[in-house]
């Protein structure tokens, strides 16, 4: 049978975030990026542009980086998010990308930095010794106004010799 | 920036999704696939779809099948999984050439190329692709299966030839024949952005190496994709393909419009210089695959 929804209603969904479960009643048009923010609070994703275009609210769907304002949470049932707040080391403190932000200054406002952080995540997994080349094309879909990238690409360096290094 | 609110509907099987378009056809149901052109226009609120039919949890759409016709995708193939499927590539080296260039890595992750098609957006890499390959899409309505042809299926810009109550099941690339090299050229104002002109090429060589037909799918330069076929600009001799008898056979078949990203005449002139580059390029894979053969 399907689910069908009325338009005043809501819809049970499920989703992980950050490896916690939550099961949420939300109205079919709650894109994701609300659900993170207003139903979770989870405010570190951020939104820009809300059409696809900035990739300030880049969060990870199953691993994969995808826009959160470009989806509707009602259809995610079942799915694993990571968001920026999922991107911290396992004792709490700053995760490899971003320390390596940190170092690098990568970023002025801040604005911009949770899709930055979650696209180099995901980037670094698939692979962990990128060129400069490489690394300029992976965050080639994020908008910075403020840094002209090249502290970020930077970073996407930095942050590779960080997941390389034994934590101590 | 919110959507407008609509009905959800969650099906798990084609026909129960064909089922609730076809009941809710009147208050403007549509199908949900990536969501990556239908959730910006209904932010925009330039589409309020009274009904979505989410097909994200329709079994077994999510597939990639290289057969000896071509390579079949299904509709919930991510453009991701087709660029990066080893079979597809290894027999139709066009598909990733063409979706390296469709968007950004993060909505190729999502938006489908089924979808793309269906879309038909006259700036969708996709859409060249299926026509120069002399591809097909596979619709399942109310009355039955239907297959259309990628001549047919472009009417028009954003305009495809589907009833409000069919779903896309799946679309099929045709290989080329054998000696057949490809490439796909585009210019964008920035990366990921969608082109100002785009070319997809094919170039087909015999066992000595002689050029014997050649055929260019163009975007952003008309109402739909235009093909083009090259064959009149393919020099008989073993030598290649004539520039400036391929630039009037464009000229002839293409009609670009001005907008804020470039004027009518500077696609015109993109279509030139871009079908070149594309076709050299294919022409030079084309030896390869005779040489490999070799
Ligand atoms: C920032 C940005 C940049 C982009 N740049 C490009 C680009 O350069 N080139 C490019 O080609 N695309 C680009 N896209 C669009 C992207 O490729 C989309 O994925 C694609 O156009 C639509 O696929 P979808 O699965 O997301 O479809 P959806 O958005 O879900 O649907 C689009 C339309 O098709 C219909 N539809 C979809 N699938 C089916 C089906 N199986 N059966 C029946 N109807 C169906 C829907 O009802 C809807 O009307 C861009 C998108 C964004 C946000
Ligand atoms: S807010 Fe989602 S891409 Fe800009
Ligand atoms: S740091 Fe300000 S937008 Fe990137």
């Amino acid at each position: 049978m399907s689910d069908v929804v009325s338009t005043g209603s809501t819809t049970r969904v499920s989703l992980t975030v950050n490896g916690v479960r939550h099961d949420l009643d939300l109205p079919a048009r709650r894109l994701l990026s609300d659900a993170l923010r207003h139903d979770l609070r989870l405010t570190g994703t951020h939104v820009g542009c809300e059409h696809g275009v900035c990739g300030a609210c880049t969060v990870l769907v199953d691993g994969a980086p995808m826009r959160s304002c470009l989806l509707f949470a009602v259809s995610l049932d079942g799915a694993e998010i990571t968001t920026v707040e999922g991107c911290r080391s396992a004792d709490g403190g700053m995760g490899p990308v971003q320390q390596a932000f940190h170092e690098c200054h990568a970023l002025q406002c801040g604005f911009c930095t949770p899709g930055f952080i979650t696209t180099i995540t995901a980037f670094l997994d698939d692979n962990p010794a990128p060129t400069r080349d490489e690394a300029r094309e992976a965050v080639s879909g994020n908008l910075c106004r403020c840094t002209g990238y090249v502290n970020i690409v930077s970073a996407v360096e930095r942050a590779a010799e960080l997941r390389r290094e034994p934590t101590p | 920036m919110k959507p407008p609110a609509f009905t959800y509907h969650r099906p798990a099987t084609v026909q129960e999704a064909v089922q609730l378009l076809d009941a809710h056809a009147g208050e403007g149901a549509k199908v949900l696939a990536g969501g990556q052109s239908l959730v910006p226009l209904m932010s925009m609120r330039l589409a309020a779809p009274g009904h979505l039919v989410d097909i994200n949890h329709v079994a077994g759409l999510d597939t990639v099948e290289v057969t000896s016709t071509g390579v079949r995708v299904g509709a919930l193939a991510r453009h991701s999984r087709v660029e990066h499927d080893a079979a597809a590539f290894a027999a139709l080296p066009l598909l990733r050439q063409a979706l390296g260039q469709v968007a950004h890595p993060t909505i190729r992750n999502r938006g489908t190329t089924v979808g793309s098609l269906v879309h038909g957006d006259p700036a969708a890499e996709m859409t060249a692709v299926l026509a120069v390959l002399d591809g097909e899409v596979e619709l399942v309505g109310p009355h039955g299966s239907r297959s259309v042809g990628a001549a047919d299926f472009f009417v028009g810009p954003m305009e495809t030839e589907h009833a409000d109550a069919e779903v896309a099941v799946a679309a099929t690339f045709r290989r080329p024949p054998a000696g057949t090299g490809s490439a796909f050229v585009e210019l964008a104002r920035r990366h990921g952005d969608y082109a100002m002109c785009g070319v997809a090429a094919l170039v087909t060589v015999d066992a000595d190496l002689a050029v014997t037909g050649a055929r260019v799918g163009l975007i952003s330069v008309g109402a739909g994709p235009v093909v083009v076929d090259l064959g009149p600009a393919v020099s008989g001799s073993g030598g290649g393909v004539d520039t400036p008898r391929a630039r009037e056979l464009v000229d002839a078949a293409i009609d670009p419009e001005d907008d804020i990203h470039a004027t009518a005449t500077y696609r015109r002139h993109l279509a030139h210089v871009l079908t070149e580059r594309a076709v050299a390029q294919a022409h030079e894979a084309a030896r390869g695959t005779r040489r490999s053969a070799a």
